[in-house]
This record gives structure tokens, C-alpha cells and sequence, in this order.
């Protein structure tokens, strides 16, 4: 199943410096929630494992994220697919832009992702809270990391 | 009557047991030694299997054995069946697609068998099953069948590159076009059958024993026709011949067609057991019943009807997609064919029908048999057909039915059905005045000034059960004969045994096929025990499905009683030293006409076995007689349900105020038992109407997998059953009976959706109709009133 979901975030920071953490391994590892380990491979992208739990169903998921369409240091898309065994898998990607506003930077959000296996058997009617909480966390977690709380 | 004889409403014999925990399931028998198994299901409903590394589960603890399709395919074990061939209009055999046991390189719905993982405890199988790493290529699924054969479409099976497994028909096209041609009113439909779910309360479960000394195999089954699996375990997928294959089909707690199949699981658990020289036992959880138990329903319909200028019927026309998942399960290809089209004739008297059926892949579930199986989607067709032609001439629902009904009997249909017998104008009459449809007028004007809206809805059905004469379904292709065998086993001390290969899995037959014995033997059921569901006790028998045990399985049973009779006449005209015959048998005695000399039925069986009296005479020791069946024609249970209900619009809730049932299903055995049967019936077509709905996205993601988001119907969504009977034996078998086990889920669906159109005004509600749907058709409906 589908889910989509859009936010934004005031951090009080400028651009260029809120671009290089988007693009830090270790500022990521510590904001996406359940991280485990995030390590960078050759082509943009970074491999995963992220300990999640979804209403009935908990899962360690291991996966490939990839950055693509680059133009630093306003927008990159980030993709990226995860199995969490037989709790199934998710997939999904998100276009993330930067804009300078008087406050500092305003980061944007549009994410597009699918679950599917037991993770969409079970946890269909959680899915859209769980992942609009995951993205709120992330984002105060990533707001943190550039010295500021979000909007 | 006696007490227990046929047509007391005898309370059941086997509720003591399923009452008090005493049940024995599948679930509660563990074999010495047993291993678990646990099934690794793919997540993605279209997907080439890349690679596939089992070796993380080998090691893991408690692991005996991580089996894949490879493993079946050395084996030379076969997939599995589909056992009715349909011939496309070309005259081409419907194209079925591999099935195997476990995946081979593909899978091809969510909940497909990609491995399976045998260990110490169920535990530590499904741990195992995590550290099973599968490599997917990800195809694209076909989900929506309406655009399964677009071109482009992915393909499901090479063998059928279209997904388009038959294009089937039957009836006359040319006749049936004619018959529009002179046609002064046309109505015309799109009607979609929802998916369902089957929803027995007992999940599917499987034990596999081998015995290696006698190289012979024990499979211990939930199965409707346990006979049925061991021949097709053992000729076509080839694991044991039959004479070294046991199959056990113990309590079974309810089946609703979805334990009539052979599936992978069962499969698997007896294959498995040889291998690993120890009984595998597997109990599917309530998640892999959604997924992976055969659905029901799901057709795409268009249908035409043509009327003259007064309203008589004079000809329909359907054309129908029926989605039948991603493998073919056992019977599948027969429901929406010779299940389903036969039975558009309904109750009336249609000169020409031509009826046109696609069967279609979708990488979804295996579609299969569900309570009523094709006949609650033909009867949706023609009751929805002719409550909305007569609305649309103006005629009122009862008397356009009532005009058109057949009349004379026997009648053959245009669709190969030949009714025997019925009365389908009584079981209208009563059924209106026991619903007050007199004053229906005057409930809808109360309800209006309170706010609601109320609406009342017909269905006028008929189904053919019995299943069914052997040379008939083999002429269409069936690959079984459907009669049925008894055997009855009378002990020296006067009781008996019966040995039935029909299956009781909730319907009552160690009660109603006791009370048979009871009446014809003129002792008590508790003289008596069914035996079922052990091919090693029971010879033969093609199981219980398709409302086939009474008018099938008992005729069987009531054969052999004929037999034992007669022996038994024999042995007290050798005890009563009187000639055979004068001997008379009338409640339970034996008796020389015209004297008062007599012997109880108990001492006549013990008179066969000591045989002090015939010894040396052309007479055998013993009293046990065996009988086959075969029907010589279908049985046509009908009725008209009444559906009365009333819609708050401000929120779409639908709640049924009157359910008014009269059924005609022959002789009845036990009406209490009937009652039952038609109960639980109409909940479940009232679930199909208001509640239930199978729902994949388009990625082919179940996001209907559990009882949060698929809604059964419970006991506050159901009003209390009016029930009615009309009785017309049927004609065609010795009991005159003509079954009772579909006819609520038959009637339901069509006379609730009929109240639900009448109270809104409109013909647009899709099944289920929830509140959601209800409530923005009522607001429409209210806007269009306000309107005017």
C-alpha cells in the first residue's frame, strides 16, 4: 500500500551548512529513527539498518538508500528500499529542498513510499501515523544537529 | 414421526463434544516425534525468485530442514491440480498455469510458497524463516482484472500470454439476440460481485507422518473431502499411491468450500514427513488464512435483459470477467462456468439466454469455491436484473417476479438445467404476507417523518445442489464422478455403524444421517454412529460441498438401509420360520403377517451373526450392506427472502429491520438443524451485501489481512430471522430432499442490496455497501429529492 506525506521545517541555520549535514552519514545515522548502522558506499548512497516498530509488527531492516538529482545545495531526492524479512519491505523516496528564508533555512519534504508483506497485512491502518511520526522525529532529531528546533 | 426419525428437530449429537472442548481438530492431534513447519510466504505479488539463500535457516537452532521448490522438483514430486477442464468458444482447453507446492523461480501472488523451514518447535521454524534470504527481481502485477488482458500487461503464466485463462460460453447467441430485437424494454447493468474471504473459524492445518516400515503415509487434514485429497495427492501430484496414503479429516470446524482444495501447505507437511523420517504438523495462523485459503466471488458483470411491452422476460444476456487469482485452485475453473451460468434462468421462465464468461489471472489469491459457489453470483445477476426492470416499468417488484415465475414443472431452462419440481408462487405468498408487505407503505411513511429512509428488496432465488449426476459433470468437463457411497454396518447386538463418504465439518450429519437410520430401523440415534473422514475406515466418497450431503450423501445411506432391510427380512423369515414374504418390517419389528409372532430389529441382527437358524442355506452370515448413489439429476432448492431495512442518512448506517426467509428444500430431516443452516447463511450473505470485501492495492498488497480492516458480520448487524417453508420433494431422489446449505448466502445478498436501492432511489451501491458508500448515495438521493 501507498502513502504519501509533505512537511516542512524552519532550522535556524544557514543553507550551505544545513546541505553538508543532509549529506553527513554520521548527522543521518543519529536523526533517522531505530538507525543501527548507515555506511557510505561508492555511488551516492549509503547501506542501512534501522530497528523499527509498527503497531503489531517489529523489524530490523536492512536496505540501499540512494541519493540522486542532486543540485547542492538546494534539492537532492533520496530513494531508497528496505526488507524487513517476513515482515516484509518498504520502498519509497522522498525529494527534500532547501530555501533560504529570513529565519535561516526552510527545509521541505515530499515523500512517497509503499509497504508491503505483513507490515501492509497488519499494520495498514497504522502505517500513515507511524511514518508522519518517523519524519517528525527525524526532522527534530535533524534539527537538533544543525542547532535549532523546527518550526 | 418417531423421536428421532426424519422431520424431529433432534438436538445435535456432536455439540456435546464441540460444546465441552472434547473436539478433536487437526491442531489437537501431536504425533510421537513431531517437527513444526512454518512457510516462508513472499511479500511482493509479482517477482522472479533472483536467488534463494537458505543456508542462514540450516543453522539456525532447533532447524531439521529447509525445503525449497528445487527439493519438490528432484523429488519429482507434481504441482498442484485443477480438476475441471473448460473449453474455451474456440474449443481450446483452458490454459493452466505450473503450480508447484513450493515456488520455482516465481512467485506470483503475496502469501505465495517460497520455502518452508521443518524444526524442533513452531518457534524455531519461524525464526528460521527470517534468516531465509530471497533475492526478488520485482515484475509488474496485474492486480485489476478488468484490464488483465490490456496489452502490455504483464504476464502471469507463459502459457497463458494474455492472462486470459478461458472465454467460455453457453446458451444461444442467436436466439437471445432475436429475442432482444423484438424487445419494448431493455435493462441493462454493470454489477460487480465483491472478493470475500472465507473465514472458517478453524485455520487450515496439516500433520505428515510416515511410516517407513510399511512405507506408507498418514496425512491428518482440516478437508471437506478427504477421499478426494488422497486421490489427488496420490494420481496427480504423486506422493504415495493410494493404497499407502491415509487421509484423515478429523473435526473439522467449518469449511464454507475453502477446505474442498488441495493445497500447497498439505502437500508440503506429507512430502516433508519422508524426508525428514518424522511427522510435520502444520496450523496455518489467521494471517496466512487471509492470504493464502482459496477467496470466492469476484466476477465484472454486464447484464441485459429484454422485456415485452407487459414484462414478460424475453431474453438476458451476460457477459462476465471472473477473476480466478494467480493459480488455478482444484475447482476453480468450474464455479464461475457450469456453477454459475446454468443457474441465470433463476426462478423464471427465460426463452433465450446467452451467457458469455472470461476467467482471468491477477497475481492475487487463488480463487475458489465459497458457500454457494457461483450460484449467489448468478443469483445476484438475475434478482438485481429484475428489481430494477421492474422499477424501470413501473411494475411493482413481487408481481413482475410473481408474472415471470416458471410454473410447470418439469422445465428445461435454455442453460442446460432441468428443474425438477417447485412452487415458486407459494413460497411468495407466504413469504409476503409473513413480511406484511400490504403495509409496507405505511412503515416507509413512519420512517420518513422520523428522518429515515426505508427500503424493502426481494430475491427470488434458485440453486441446483446435489452435486451432482457423474455423466452430466463429466460431459462438462469435470475430471470426478459426484455420487457418493454408504455403507451400513449392523452390530449382533442391533446397532449400527455408517460409514458415509460425505464430511461433516459443521453441518450435523452424525445427528441427520442418524435419524435417517433411526427411522428406517425403528431404533434411537443413540444406536447409531456416523463414521466419516478416514479413508481407511471409509472406502470411497467425493465429500461435502455443494449442498450434497443430504439429497447425495443420504440417498447413499438410504440405499444401503433398503439392502440391510431386505437381508434382514431374509433372517427373520429363517428365525420366525414363516416364508420371506410374509414378512412384514414396521417400526423396528419384524413381524408374519396376519400373526402376532415377531422379533425386534436387535434380535433379527443377532440372528444374522450366531446363524444357528440359515446355516447351510443360501443366506450369508452377517448384516452389512454397502450402496454408490448417483443422481440422476440435480436438486433446485428455491425460496423468496425478503429483505426490509431502513438508512439513517446523516450517517449511511443500514440497519436490517425484517428478514423475512421461505425456502422450499424438499423433505426436511431436522428443521431445527435446517434452521441453523439457513441462519448462518444469510449472516454470511449479509455480510457480502453489508460488510465484507476483499481489497489488494494496486501493488497487490492484501490490505484486507485481518479482522481490523475485513469486517465480519457480527450478531448486532443481524435482525431475527422470520423463517417460513414450503415443501415440493424433489422428485429425483428417494429421500425427496434437495438441500439446505448455501440458501441464505444465495438469497441474501441481492434482496438487501434490492432495499438498500429502494430506500435510496438509486441503483449505483456497490458491495459491501458501508456506511461510507450508503451515506454519500443517500446524500445524492436527497439533493436529487430536494431537487424536484
Amino acid at each position: 500500500m501507498a502513502m504519501t506525506m509533505t512537511g516542512e521545517a524552519i532550522l535556524p541555520a544557514l543553507q550551505a551548512d544545513v546541505w553538508a549535514k543532509l549529506n553527513d552519514p554520521a548527522v543521518l545515522k543519529a536523526c533517522i529513527p531505530g538507525c543501527q548502522s548507515l555506511e557510505t558506499t561508492e555511488d551516492n548512497g549509503f547501506v542501512a539498518v534501522a530497528k523499527v516498530k509498527l503497531g503489531p509488527v517489529s523489524a530490523t531492516f536492512k536496505g540501499k538508500v540512494l541519493l540522486s538529482d542532486i543540485d547542492a545545495p538546494n534539492s537532492y531526492r533520496i530513494s531508497g528500499e528496505g526488507e524487513g524479512g517476513v515482515a516484509g519491505f518498504a520502498k519509497g523516496g522522498a525529494v527534500v529542498r532547501l530555501e533560504t528564508v529570513p529565519e535561516g533555512t526552510k527545509l521541505s519534504y515530499d515523500v512517497e513510499a509503499q509497504i508491503g508483506g505483513k507490515l501492509a497485512q497488519l499494520g495498514g491502518r497504522l502505517i500513515n501515523g507511524v511514518a508522519k511520526k518517523m519524519a517528525d522525529e527525524f526532522f527534530a532529531n535533524f534539527a537538533k544537529e544543525v542547532g535549532g528546533t523546527p518550526a | 414421526m418417531s423421536a428421532t426419525g426424519i422431520g424431529a428437530p433432534v438436538r445435535r449429537k456432536e455439540d456435546f463434544r464441540f460444546i465441552t472442548g472434547k473436539g478433536q481438530y487437526t491442531d489437537d492431534i501431536n504425533r510421537p516425534g513431531q517437527t513444526h513447519a512454518a512457510f516462508l510466504r513472499s511479500p511482493h505479488a509479482h517477482a522472479n525468485i533472483k536467488k534463494l539463500d537458505i543456508s542462514g535457516a540450516q543453522k539456525a537452532e532447533g532447524v531439521i530442514a529447509v525445503l525449497t521448490g528445487d527439493d519438490l522438483a528432484k523429488d519429482g514430486v507434481g504441482g498442484l491440480i485443477c480438476g475441471w477442464m473448460i473449453h474455451s468458444k474456440d474449443g481450446s482447453p483452458m490454459k493452466a498455469g505450473g503450480h508447484p507446492a513450493l515456488a520455482q523461480g516465481k512467485v506470483r501472488y503475496v502469501g505465495d510458497h517460497v520455502a518452508v523451514v521443518i524444526a524442533e518447535t513452531l518457534a524455531q521454524a519461524r525464526d528460521a524463516v527470517e534468516k531465509i534470504h530471497v533475492d526478488y527481481e520485482l515484475l509488474k502485477p496485474v492486480i485489476d482484472m478488468a484490464h488483465a488482458t490490456d496489452s502490455g500487461s504483464p504476464v502471469i503464466h507463459d502459457v497463458a500470454p494474455d492472462n486470459q485463462v478461458y472465454d467460455w460460453h453457453l446458451g444461444d447467441k442467436g436466439a437471445t439476440e432475436a429475442a432482444f430485437a423484438k424487445a419494448k424494454h431493455v435493462t441493462k447493468l454493470d454489477i460487480v460481485n465483491n472478493r470475500l474471504i472465507p473465514n472458517a473459524m478453524e485455520p487450515r492445518a496439516a500433520i505428515g507422518d510416515y511410516d517407513s516400515g510399511n512405507d506408507a503415509f498418514t496425512l491428518y487434514t482440516t478437508s471437506q473431502n478427504p477421499h478426494v485429497a488422497r486421490l489427488v495427492l496420490s494420481a496427480f501430484i504423486g506422493i504415495a499411491p493410494e493404497h499407502k496414503l491415509r487421509v484423515i479429516a478429523p473435526d473439522v470446524g467449518g469449511g464454507f468450500g475453502s477446505k474442498i482444495f488441495i493445497y500447497a501447505e498439505e502437500t508440503v507437511c506429507v512430502w516433508a514427513a519422508k524426508k525428514v523420517g518424522r511427522p510435520v504438523k502444520w496450523t496455518g495462523d489467521r494471517t496466512e488464512a487471509f492470504l493464502a485459503d482459496a477467496h470466492g466471488r469476484d466476477h465484472i458483470t454486464h447484464a441485459e435483459m429484454a422485456m415485452d411491452d407487459k414484462g414478460h422476460i424475453l431474453g438476458l444476456r451476460v457477459k462476465t470477467k471472473a477473476n480466478l487469482g494467480a493459480y488455478l485452485s482444484t475447482f476453480s475453473s468450474c464455479v464461475p462456468t457450469y456453477l454459475y451460468a446454468p443457474l441465470l434462468s433463476g426462478q423464471y421462465n427465460i426463452p433465450a439466454i446467452y451467457v458469455e464468461v472470461e476467467g482471468l489471472y491477477t497475481n492475487t489469491a487463488p480463487v475458489d469455491a465459497y458457500r454457494g459457489a457461483g450460484r449467489p453470483e448468478a443469483t445476484f445477476v438475475i434478482e438485481r436484473m429484475v428489481e430494477v426492470a421492474a422499477r424501470e416499468m413501473g411494475q411493482d417488484p413481487a408481481a413482475f417476479r410473481r408474472k415471470n415465475f416458471i410454473k410447470s414443472f418439469p422445465h428445461q431452462t435454455p442453460v442446460i438445467m432441468a428443474y425438477d419440481t417447485g412452487d415458486y408462487g407459494a413460497s411468495m405468498d407466504l413469504a409476503l404476507e409473513m413480511a406484511d408487505y400490504k403495509n409496507f407503505g405505511k412503515r416507509k411513511r413512519d420512517s420518513a417523518k422520523k428522518g429515515m429512509l426505508r427500503g424493502i428488496g426481494f430475491s427470488a432465488y434458485i440453486e441446483a445442489c446435489g452435486i451432482a449426476p457423474s455423466a452430466a459433470v463429466g460431459s462438462l468437463g469435470a475430471g470426478v464422478g459426484l455420487w457418493e457411497s454408504a455403507e451400513v454396518r449392523v452390530n449382533p447386538v442391533g446397532t449400527v455403524e455408517v460409514l458415509t463418504g460425505s464430511h461433516s465439518h459443521g453441518q450435523g450429519h452424525e445427528t441427520t444421517f442418524a435419524q435417517l437410520v433411526s427411522d428406517r430401523l425403528g431404533i434411537g440415534i443413540d444406536q447409531v454412529a456416523i463414521v466419516h473422514g478416514d479413508t481407511d475406515k471409509v472406502q470411497f466418497g467425493m465429500g461435502t460441498y455443494g449442498s450434497r450431503s443430504g439429497a447425495v450423501g443420504m440417498s447413499a445411506i438410504s440405499k444401503a438401509l433398503d439392502k440391510v432391510v431386505a437381508k434382514a427380512k431374509k433372517v427373520a423369515a429363517y428365525a420366525l420360520e414363516a416364508s420371506e414374504g410374509d414378512i412384514e418390517f414396521k417400526d423396528g419389528r419384524f413381524s408374519v403377517a396376519g400373526t402376532d409372532r415377531s422379533l425386534a430389529f436387535g434380535e433379527v441382527a443377532l440372528q444374522a451373526y450366531i446363524a444357528h437358524k440359515f446355516s447351510g442355506q443360501d443366506l450369508e452370515p452377517g448384516l452389512k450392506e454397502g450402496a454408490f448413489y448417483d443422481p440422476t439429476n440435480f436438486t433446485f432448492p428455491s425460496g423468496v427472502h425478503i429483505c426490509e431495512l431502513e438508512i439513517d442518512p446523516d450517517t449511511g448506517v443500514t440497519t436490517i429491520e425484517r428478514w423475512t426467509a421461505v425456502d422450499d428444500f424438499g423433505n426436511i430431516i431436522n428443521p431445527m438443524i435446517v434452521e441453523g443452516q439457513v441462519h448462518g447463511g444469510i449472516a454470511q450473505g449479509i455480510g457480502q451485501a453489508l460488510l465484507e470485501g476483499a481489497h489488494y492495492d494496486a501493488n497487490g498488497q492484501l490490505v484486507t489481512a485481518s479482522y481490523m480492516d475485513y469486517c465480519m458480520p457480527r450478531a448486532d448487524d443481524l435482525p431475527s430471522f422470520d423463517i417460513g417453508i414450503t415443501t415440493t420433494p424433489c422428485t429425483t431422489n428417494p429421500l425427496g430432499i434437495k438441500g439446505c446449505g448455501e440458501a441464505g448466502a444465495i438469497a441474501a445478498p441481492p434482496a438487501v442490496i434490492n432495499a438498500i436501492t429502494d430506500a435510496l432511489g438509486h441503483e449505483n451501491i456497490a458491495m459491501p455497501a458501508s456506511p461510507q458508500a450508503v451515506w454519500r448515495a443517500a446524500q445524492k438521493s436527497l439533493h436529487k429529492l430536494a431537487a424536484e
